[in-house]
């Protein structure tokens, strides 16, 4: 990451770098999972990175790190996450894949955010996910459906929280998946726009191909579609479906 | 159960599926008692329209009697006599509290695909491809409706099947086209196209006030059911169009046109067969004269109102024309739900009786047949209703 501290100061990318970093990253993420080895994980991790500038047009920061937690304060919210609580922490900054998806839906903060913040709701709109669990003292437990029947486990806290407003996790140290997650509820004169930031960090090995399989070579558009079946749940509240419906196909 | 299947360009079939079921709370099953073709139809028959899959239910203007419902569906009960609008729409997003429910944000279980195309999907539509939601349509014996408390929409008993059918799709579409123009009391309103939706885009001009309405195709009954509707009338083949309403318009043009022919225009200009050409080779997706040449003949700051169905990019549209005259582009698919209770009053009071449009009732059965018969604008067909029962 060298080549990038020299742009530190220059905080904010322009737009069309911004959407040729978004794409070029995209493209060497997918193509650095595919592949699943040094070189390819290289990529993968290259391309996160310019994934993590495309998406909040900035850069990975390095060493001069501005105060503003990733979650939170860049957004206006009012809440300065500190550098524990930062869910990039987790990761050593931007490790992994990085995705930032945004939904707005007609309904108030209070009701998106009481929701979610009962994670065994999540597996109702996120299609990945098998169950998860609430367990004592703020811990939850996660299975998502890995290929071949492969469940992948993991045990997560939530680090950061502002009732109707934040939730941040992350996955315990020590757990076979690395990850962090917030999502973030804001006022909007469309309705509340929910704005979720994930990253994960495949382990090497089996595992790690399971978990790169869980998100898919475009991670972007699986977090997009949780969030468009959860905006659909709360504003509808129902999932549309043509599954089980007639045709004339034999 | 019977339904028309999609099976492939030019090729309809009656085939025999399974009855369709309640899939989530607030769908209703619905036995279907009359449903139509629509022009729109024949876009896809043509094969214009991407992403059909052979097997595909066809039909989105049917209407019939509510024989089940899910638990979430309260205001309409088993035994009701509904309308079904063919945008499906949840009721409950941004757009649709906001009257634009043919944009509804969570009724397309395929977003992804439209999102390609178009940036953000519209709502689902029956039987209209899988990047408009994959949902069987109604040219069936009975269907399955969603958000069942939002659209099907009860139409009182003394009101003929003929008379309340088009209120799913072609009455609220020519009327919505009419309204967006914006009529001023004594305005000249021309309309490209006098198919179905043109009809009734003829007849709301003149309810919304407009003074005069001129019409332009070149297929002789509908050249005629314009006229009966006071329309006067200009044939679409001539060369001499723009000239001709110029002239009839003291050198100002038409306040406002509307282009209710869509995709599959024909021209006798030159740019007609430029478009044939490019379609058919795959390098354009839609075929365009009748809205060239309604920008180019409306006058200065006038309005371009687009009911007709447009499916991808379109080539050589003389935007340079509507920027500089200072036109307003209106265009959408129908906002139906909204249209509603207005049009049903018009129809009950008598200020319309849609049946007028029909020229042909058959069975189901007669569906491949009739969908020729309607493509080749043969045997004066205009409109053709079938009896599923």
């Amino acid at each position: 990451m060298d080549a990038t501290t020299t742009y530190l100061e220059r905080e904010h990318v322009s737009r069309v770098e911004r959407w040729l970093s978004i794409a070029a990253g995209s493209a060497l993420a997918a193509y650095g999972l595919k592949r699943r080895e040094l070189p390819g994980g290289a990529a993968a991790i290259a391309g996160a990175a310019l994934l993590y500038r495309g998406a909040t047009g900035r850069w990975v920061p390095g060493v001069k790190r501005r105060t503003g937690g990733y979650g939170a304060g860049m957004y206006g919210t009012g809440v300065i996450a500190d550098r524990d609580s930062d869910t990039r922490t987790q990761l050593g900054g931007g490790r992994g894949i990085h995705v930032e998806e945004s939904v707005t839906i007609n309904r108030p903060m209070s009701e998106l955010y009481r929701f979610w913040r009962n994670f065994e709701n999540l597996p109702t709109f996120m299609n990945h996910l098998e169950s998860v669990t609430m367990r004592d003292e703020g811990i939850s437990h996660w299975v998502a459906k890995g290929p071949a029947g492969m469940d992948v486990q993991w045990d997560a806290r939530v680090i950061n929280e502002v009732p109707d407003k934040v939730i941040g996790w992350q996955s315990l140290t020590g757990s076979t998946v690395s990850t962090a997650g917030s999502v973030n509820f804001d006022d909007d004169s469309h309705g509340t726009r929910v704005t979720v930031h994930l990253q994960y960090n495949p382990p090497a090995g089996r595992v790690g191909a399971a978990v790169a399989k869980l998100f898919g070579e475009e991670p972007n558009q699986t977090i997009r579609e949780d969030l468009r079946r959860f905006k659909q749940l709360m504003e509808a509240g129902e999932i549309p479906t043509t599954s089980g419906q007639p045709s004339g196909r034999r | 159960m019977k339904a028309v299947c999609w099976e492939g360009r030019g090729d309809v079939r009656v085939e025999t599926v399974p009855d369709p079921t309640l899939l989530n709370p607030r769908d209703a099953i619905v036995r279907i008692t009359s449903t139509a073709i629509c022009g729109s139809d024949l876009h896809l028959y043509d094969g214009f329209i991407p992403t059909m899959r052979a097997g595909d239910i066809l039909g989105h203007e049917f209407m019939g009697v509510v024989e089940d419902v899910g638990k979430g569906v309260t205001n309409v009960k088993r035994g009701d006599r509904v309308i079904v609008p063919f945008p499906i729409a949840c009721g409950r997003c941004f757009f649709c509290t906001h009257d634009l429910y043919s944009c509804c944000d969570n009724s397309n279980p395929n977003a992804w695909m439209a999102e390609k195309l178009y940036g953000y999907t519209a709502s689902g539509l029956f039987g209209y491809s899988h990047m408009l939601g994959g949902y069987a349509g109604g040219q069936a014996e009975y269907a399955r409706v969603p958000y069942a408390d939002v659209g099907p929409f009860k139409v009182p008993e003394h009101l003929s099947d003929e008379q309340v059918l088009f209120l799913t799709d072609i009455f609220p579409t020519g009327f919505m086209a009419a309204e967006k123009c914006n009529i001023q009391s004594g305005d000249t309103v021309a309309v490209w196209g006098c198919g179905p939706v043109g009809q009734f885009a003829i007849r709301s001009a003149f309810m919304l006030g407009a003074g005069r309405v001129i019409a332009i195709d070149t297929v002789p009954e509908r050249v005629t059911m314009a006229n009966e509707a006071g329309a006067e009338t200009l044939d679409s083949m001539d060369p001499d169009v723009f000239y001709k309403l110029r002239n009839m318009t003291g050198g100002i043009g038409p306040d406002s046109c509307i282009d209710a022919v869509g995709l599959e225009a024909h021209g006798p200009h030159i740019d007609y067969v430029y478009d044939k050409m490019k379609t058919m080779t795959l390098m354009a997706t839609d075929r365009i004269s009748a809205l060239r040449q309604a920008i180019h003949s409306c006058r200065k700051g006038g309005t371009v109102s687009v009911p007709g169905v447009y499916g991808g990019f379109l080539d050589k549209v003389p935007f340079g024309a509507a920027m500089n005259k200072g036109i307003t582009i209106k265009t959408g698919q129908t906002h139906v739900q909204k249209y509603l209770p207005r049009l049903l009053r018009y129809i009950e009071s008598g200020d319309i009786d849609p049946s007028f449009v029909i020229t042909h009732q058959v069975t189901l059965d007669e569906a491949p047949r009739m969908y020729r018969t309607f493509r080749d604008k043969k045997d004066g067909c205009i409109k053709v209703v079938m009896k599923p029962h």
